[in-house]
């Protein structure tokens, strides 16, 4: 992609994560992990269940303190400055879900205050055109199809015109047909606003369209990373998938580069 | 981009607003919400409001003030809706899996903290209100005219509320959903303990400095103090509100320290049903 290398000669990384880890009692879930994320890029975070991902985006937005090491954003430190970065930032996740009681303007409305939106009804009009949800705006959120709720939960996450969006498997359970029409969605989001992009995924295919750049983790570690061609070619492999479960099926010790 | 926001504060009137927001969308749009927090207070007045009514011929203590069970009762909702009500919103977020969403937002918890002190306020005036009108036909008894000492009971007794409510939705969001029966039982084991119905003098001596160190004791003592004695003693109900300054505090100590335990386990994006 275009963007990855115009933002790499910029080098201005947006996410800098070094020796992150992340103990629970004896399960060390990520093992003093580094990666770093350019500004406009997309990047994606694979790995196995059970590998860090969604341990990782939780400590990337606060949610779970680390254990040590440091997360810089936009160059400064998350756990200082939370809530100044949290502004520019925003999330989306199938296992976060919103109050189904509201309306899906008045869950938008919610969180359009939250973040301080100076105009919250023109911020509404534009999504809800953007996403398809014009004819649902006034539904409660509990009786949409997964599809709807989806799409609902992206506009919750465009709120703020996010500068670095984090997304935890977009298109988990959904349609073939919805899951095309987010990926879309993003990948034009992606190009118009310039933000920086940062998604855990099992979906190879969709990586492959998103993604510039993949962080492969393995029992919270990194094992390898790179432009989803590179690996491809590094490893000998025709696709993504194949790179994944080469990755997953080597020994450990062996997988950790 | 980010000219769609307005610059971030630390403490934003507009975020807490919103949360309000939030749970007066859920009452709103839900009757039967709204009917159940009349419902329980309501049927506590009646009960005791008939009992009143046979004790008053039949008891002289109670022919000396009649309003007193009935006093006593609303202003135990008091207590107890205040500290429900702030577990119960809480909770509201934990069932509704929402938790992930608001802490990645820029709502700080001090800002969750208000909301919920305000979602207590306003449930507490729907049910204890609408009860306390519902007893000026029913037993021609006006809790409204204690006139300002009301208030004094009222503002001690939400303050107690809150601490304790804070305390439980800490507690809540600490070891999750297994622990909300928590809300509905914590109050009931300072009931005993205020002397809601009695004097305090009832309970055994090597008990009564527990009670005294309750703001609610203060509060109830002042309340037969007033009805039959006619006196208002404003020391008491200030020694309350000192209490409760000191235990709003640790309440509010607890939450954050529960909050930060809470995301030092990642309990925040694993909450639910």
């Amino acid at each position: 992609m275009n963007s990855r290398t115009i933002s790499h000669m910029a080098s201005d990384l947006v996410i800098e994560v070094s020796n992150l880890t992340k103990i629970f009692g004896t399960l060390t879930a990520v093992d003093g992990i580094d990666f770093a994320v350019h500004h406009g890029v997309t990047t994606a975070l694979l790995g196995g269940n059970g590998a860090g991902k969604t341990t990782t985006i939780a400590m990337l937005l606060g949610l779970l303190l680390p254990t040590s090491g440091s997360i810089r954003i936009f160059g400064k430190d998350m756990l200082h400055h939370r809530y100044k970065l949290l502004h520019r930032m925003n999330f989306s996740s199938p296992y976060v879900d919103l109050p189904h009681r509201l309306t899906v303007r008045q869950n938008l409305s919610v969180y359009a205050h939250l973040y301080r939106l100076r105009d919250v009804t023109r911020r509404l009009r534009e999504l809800a055109t953007e996403l398809d949800l014009t004819e649902v705006i006034d539904r409660p959120y509990g009786k949409l199809s997964a599809g709807q709720k989806t799409r609902v939960a992206l506009a919750k996450s465009l709120l703020n015109a996010p500068e670095i969006l984090l997304l935890d498997e977009p298109t988990a359970s959904l349609d073939p047909d919805t899951a095309d029409y987010v990926r879309g969605y993003l990948e034009n989001y992606q190009r118009t606003s310039g933000a920086t992009i940062l998604l855990a995924s099992h979906n190879m295919a969709e990586v492959e369209r998103l993604c510039s750049d993949v962080v492969m983790l393995k029992r919270g570690k990194v094992v390898d990373s790179g432009a989803p061609n590179e690996l491809i070619a590094r490893y000998g492999r025709t696709t993504l998938e194949e790179v994944f479960i080469d990755i997953a099926r080597r020994p450990y010790q062996e997988a950790v580069v | 981009m980010s000219d769609i926001t307005q610059r971030d504060i630390p403490l934003s009137p507009r975020r807490i607003g919103a949360m309000v927001l939030r749970h007066v969308y859920l009452l709103s749009a839900s009757w039967p919400r709204v009917l159940e927090l009349i419902y329980w207070p309501t049927v506590q007045m009646v009960l005791w409001g008939f009992i009143t009514v046979f004790l008053a011929q039949n008891s002289s203590y109670i022919a000396q003030a009649t309003g007193v069970l009935l006093s006593a009762v609303l202003l135990w909702d008091v207590l107890f809706r205040g500290q429900l009500g702030i577990a119960l919103v809480f909770m509201e977020e934990m069932y509704s899996r929402n938790l992930g969403h608001l802490f990645v937002s820029p709502l700080r918890p001090y800002e969750m903290v208000c909301s919920l002190l305000l979602m207590s306020l306003l449930r507490t005036l729907i049910g204890v209100g609408g009860a306390a009108l519902v007893a000026i036909p029913f037993f021609d008894y006006n809790v409204f005219d204690l006139g300002l000492p009301l208030i004094a009971f009222f503002l001690n007794l939400i303050l107690m509320s809150w601490a304790i409510g804070l305390l439980v939705a800490g507690v809540v969001m600490r070891y999750g959903l297994g622990a909300e029966s928590i809300a509905w039982v914590a109050i009931f084991a300072l009931q005993p303990l205020s002397g809601v119905y009695y004097p305090i003098s009832v309970l055994p001596e090597w008990l009564q400095p527990l009670a005294w160190a309750l703001p609610s004791s203060h509060v109830f003592e002042g309340l037969r103090e007033l009805l039959f004695h006619q006196t208002f003693n404003v020391g008491m109900l200030i020694t309350a509100a000192w209490m409760n300054m000191f235990y709003l505090a640790g309440g509010i100590a607890a939450f954050l320290a529960f909050f930060h335990a809470a995301r030092q386990r990642g309990l925040l994006l694993h909450v639910g049903e």
